[in-house]
């Protein structure tokens, strides 16, 4: 395995970690301005809703969790308790794990450290990025650095956006209106449909966006949840059936 | 409530959920049917993700009408995708369909 891989090297150019780190941010360009009006709502919102201008940089800057900040928020307007807000968080940021469990086979040789890297800046946006670049046939060595690239991209961005927010939000027109946020449904079917190649992967796509729709009611996102593993056991089932 | 005990709460309930399986990967036994799952996760959970951000603007009334700038943005984007298998053709075209259709209907 080993020797193929070293062998299969040099029929690459391996770019190097600072190039990978570019290219990318570059990429995560169309999901990062996805975001800009989600960033600049939640530091808006977060302004009446008893947290403190610190907590609301420091949400963004230590949860980095756009669903469940904005889920938080609303919580915290309603009054609720601190465990009742962490058991949410934890159920809405659930699906994060599916998104370490399909990384598995491009971690298991890294680094601790890279791991934790890659564990704080798993969101929706850096998976959907890093997934595509992971699964490039190159054994290029940096692919890591491509993940990071993208996540502190995104990363910086969210924070500047609710910094934004808290600061000139109430001067920014309904952010929401603008429809930037069109920009990462457009992305995200644009890395969609090159997948949709073989019946099981059309079964699991259809059977998922068909059961986003019908769990769409569920509270948490608990709907993409229910809607991924009907998706992923549809595409299996359809794979391996005899 | 202490905002900042809550920040903490938060981050590391959300760090240790997107770290764990990540740490142990080392001791994790991928098997091959595992893998072969995981493999469908990506396109489906993008799926799982768009659709209803399309079809569900507010995030409740399902809109299947021709005058939802959405829908009509998403079904330029998947043509594109189809047609031309090249992502940021398919996401300029499909803001600019997505705008464009905005635009007339409102």
């Amino acid at each position: 395995m080993r020797r193929f891989l070293l062998a299969k090297a040099s029929d690459f150019e391996v770019r190097s970690p600072r190039q990978e780190a570019l290219a990318g941010a570059r990429d995560i360009i169309p999901l990062v301005v996805g975001a800009i009006p989600f960033g600049i709502i939640f530091g808006t919102l977060a302004q009446g809703s008893g947290l403190s201008f610190g907590a609301t940089i420091g949400m963004s800057a230590f949860v980095f969790a756009g669903s469940s900040q904005f889920i938080a928020l609303g919580l915290l307007a309603a009054g609720s308790t601190l465990p009742l807000i962490v058991l949410t968080t934890v159920v809405v940021n659930l699906r994060h794990m599916l998104y370490a469990a399909s990384l598995l086979p491009y971690v298991q040789g890294a680094s601790q450290r890279w791991k934790a890297v890659i564990g704080f800046f798993l969101t929706d946006e850096a998976f959907a990025i890093a997934i595509r670049r992971y699964l490039q046939p190159d054994p290029s060595p940096h692919k890591h650095w491509y993940y990071l690239g993208a996540g502190v991209a995104m990363y910086g961005n969210w924070i500047l956006c609710t910094w934004l927010g808290l600061t000139v939000g109430q001067l920014i027109p309904n952010a929401a209106a603008w429809g930037l946020d069109f920009a990462m449904v457009a992305t995200f079917i644009g890395m969609i449909v090159p997948y949709a190649t073989t019946r099981p992967m059309v079964g699991a796509i259809l059977i998922a966006g068909l059961v986003a729709v019908l769990a769409n009611g569920l509270p948490h996102k608990l709907g993409l949840m229910v809607a991924a593993i009907a998706g992923v056991t549809t595409g299996y089932w359809l794979e391996t059936r005899p | 409530m202490n905002d900042w005990l809550l920040v903490a709460a938060m981050a590391l309930v959300t760090f240790t959920i997107r770290y764990v399986l990540l740490a142990f990967s080392g001791r994790i036994q991928l098997s091959p049917t595992l893998v072969r799952a995981l493999g469908y996760v990506p396109p489906v959970v993008l799926t799982a993700i768009v659709v209803p951000a399309v079809v569900f603007p507010d995030g409740e009334t399902l809109w299947l009408g021709w005058q939802n700038a959405r829908l009509v943005g998403a079904i330029a984007c998947v043509i594109l995708a189809l047609g031309y298998k090249n992502l940021l053709l398919t996401i300029a075209g499909g803001m600019a369909a997505f705008w464009g259709w905005q635009w007339l209907v409102s």
